[in-house]
């Protein structure tokens, strides 16, 4: 209520200083056309396209065995970068946020470096380390332990791709918090878990969503750094975004577009989620800035 | 319970925050911690709390050494200036807070925990708003919540961080006295950070004036104020003027003014400088001796009860400000421009180069 009337009291008194009524129009016309010519038409081509052959087919093609061998293995491997990464985000945004120490800089700028690396790249380090012609190559063969075009080759490579993703939305959110709830709930005779869990966590917790369901989204549609380390093994060594790309290389593209669509649908999820989590991160926020 | 502070340090990089800093609380004493900003107060009570390591010195409760004490072991309560409450709790819930993460054997049961916290919510006279989350509350209230809760595991010290700082001038001073009256009600060793020197003087039993990492005088507010031991104790508390001379066995020569300084009958013709209250300073229409110093009056502004006159003195050194009662004002009638006799009623006299 209060942000609305904010609004408008503020687009009445800065009536002088915004642009004329057609260039506002302009711009907005420019931005929402882009998005529907980039973004919103080739969603709903997807989905025509996936539809295309009627909704059997469609069905058909996801009961498909590689398909689905497809999804289980995708749903694997989020299942155990996200919970993976949850945790190393919490503990690289709490060390950063809450505490001063030589190389927090240096932090800052390693979680950041799977985002300005290629993931075409983070696929590459693993096939150098864990491959055949690699450092640990041999010894794994020895030992009979498969890592690349291997289940635990994909996770891997996924966990570095996706690792940013929580401990960047937790890292700004903890810094506007401060410290001083925390220290207050110390000096009350709180141990460090229970002023976790009673004092930080509900605190962050939308954050942490945020995060998770970001993390959660690439990890399931991560392809350059999967695409290197997993050997196109079809049954089982394929994620969706692989046997999106072996459909349509073979010309089946109901199938492929059927496969694509359940991707696209994950992506609409996530952006609701996304966006309560956004508004709610915002209230807690707008809260604190009241107590300030 | 008693707290003793023995030869602190502490340094954050190269900018020193405490050096050598020794201090005594007695036990059941309401101390304040004066200073600017920078001056070390804040630090020094976050390591009495346990939340800042000294790099050197101890700290001892009733005599006990409690340096390396974990936070939560000190039993201290913490009042923070921007208050700390869990945002996401209700006013009830704060303030069980630390009755409720107490270990399983010693927490009091439900019943238990609702009464404490209902007696408390009368302390404070916020019973009706138990129910409530801090960002509902105003700045006082919300002091007062944090204090309940700091009170609530019932601390054998209580330390207030700059507590009213953040709160408008009126609620500010009914706070203060507020405090001052809880505390001859619990007498619970407090200590209470301020930059605010009438805080401080209204509040305090005893006034410890910090400066630059070093504890610069400690006494009762009296003995701080009409008997400042530096120059920069004097300059902190109230508006002050100064006056460059010298001062030779026991008379010091101010701006062509001759004063007695029996205190420094020894000097031989010292570089001094003279500190005179604005409020110690009285106005006269006629010269009786060398005592007074001749002044225009530049000048006048109603403040209150108070009119305050700035002058400007004949001889080109400077401007003084001078606070008159209404009364002495109005009997007086100065008009600006006017000639007038500036006679300092009390002047402390150090000899030093000391610069502000």
């Amino acid at each position: 209520m209060q942000v609305a009337k904010h609004h408008e009291n503020g687009v009445k008194v800065s009536q002088s200083t915004t642009e004329p009524a057609w260039v506002r129009y302009l711009l907005l016309v420019v931005a929402l056309g882009f998005l529907s010519l980039f973004l919103l038409l080739p969603l709903a081509a997807v989905f025509v396209q996936a539809l295309d052959k009627g909704w059997e087919a469609y069905l058909a093609a996801l009961k498909e065995p590689d398909t689905l061998s497809a999804i289980w293995l995708t749903v694997i491997t989020a299942a155990c970068c996200v919970p993976v990464n949850l945790f190393f985000g919490i503990v690289a945004a709490w060390a950063i946020a809450k505490f001063s120490f030589p190389g927090k800089s240096l932090l800052i700028t390693l979680i950041d470096l799977p985002f300005s690396v290629s993931p075409v790249v983070s696929g590459l380090i693993y096939v150098l380390i864990f491959g055949l012609q690699g450092w640990l190559g041999p010894w794994l063969q020895e030992h009979d332990i498969k890592i690349i075009f291997a289940v635990p080759g994909i996770v891997l490579a996924t966990i570095f791709v996706t690792f940013p993703f929580v401990a960047r939305e937790l890292i700004p959110l903890m810094e506007s918090q401060g410290r001083d709830e925390e220290e207050a709930a110390l000096t009350l005779g709180a141990s460090g878990l229970q002023t976790f869990f009673r004092v930080t966590f509900p605190n962050i917790k939308w954050g942490i969503l945020y995060g998770v369901i970001l993390c959660n989204a690439r990890a399931m549609g991560e392809f350059g750094a999967v695409s290197v380390v997993s050997g196109h093994v079809r049954g089982s060594t394929n994620t969706i975004p692989l046997q999106v790309e072996i459909l349509y290389n073979e010309y089946s593209y109901a199938a492929a577009f059927a496969v694509a669509s359940l991707l696209a649908l994950l992506a609409l999820v996530t952006l609701v989620i996304k966006t309560v989590a956004q508004w709610k991160i915002q209230q807690t926020l707008s809260v604190a800035e009241n107590e300030r | 319970m008693s707290i003793e502070i023995e030869g602190l340090g502490k340094n954050f990089g190269t900018f020193t925050a405490l050096s050598n800093v020794n201090l005594n609380v007695p036990s059941g004493e309401l101390v304040a911690l004066l200073g600017p900003s920078g001056s070390g107060k804040t630090t020094l009570l976050r390591i009495i709390a346990g939340l800042e390591s000294p790099d050197s010195g101890r700290v001892l409760f009733n005599g006990e050494e409690a340096t390396r004490r974990q936070v939560r072991d000190r039993q201290v309560g913490f009042v923070f200036q921007h208050y700390a409450l869990f945002r996401h709790m209700t006013v009830f819930d704060n303030i069980a807070f630390g009755l409720t993460v107490k270990p399983k054997k010693m927490r009091p049961d439900k019943e238990q925990i609702r009464d404490k916290v209902h007696t408390l919510l009368k302390l404070i006279q916020l019973e009706q708003l138990a129910d409530r989350y801090p960002g509902q509350l105003s700045g006082g209230q919300r002091q007062r919540v944090a204090l309940a809760r700091a009170l609530a595991v019932e601390p054998q010290v209580l330390l207030l961080d700059e507590p009213f700082g953040a709160l408008d001038a009126k609620v500010r001073l009914e706070l203060r006295r507020w405090l001052r009256r809880l505390h001859d009600e619990i007498h619970v060793t407090s200590v209470f950070v301020t930059h605010d020197q009438e805080e401080a003087l209204e509040v305090a039993d005893r006034i410890v004036v910090m400066n630059k990492g070093s504890i610069e005088q400690q006494g009762t507010p009296s003995e701080v104020y009409d008997h400042p031991a530096t120059p920069f104790v004097f300059d902190f508390l109230g508006n002050v003027n100064l006056f460059q001379g010298r001062v030779h066995k026991g008379t010091a020569q101010m701006c062509g003014m001759n004063l007695s300084s029996p205190e420094h009958a020894a000097a031989n013709d010292a570089p001094a400088v003279g500190y005179v209250r604005s409020h110690d300073i009285a106005i006269e229409r006629v010269a009786t001796d060398a005592g007074a110093i001749e002044a225009r009056v530049h000048y006048l502004l109603s403040v209150g009860p108070l009119v305050r006159v700035d002058l400007m003195l004949s001889n080109g050194d400077g401007t003084i400000e001078v606070n008159l009662p209404r009364e002495e004002a109005d009997r007086l009638r100065l008009l600006v421009g006017e000639k007038v006799f500036a006679r300092p009623r009390k002047m402390r006299v150090f000899v030093d180069d000391y610069q502000i």
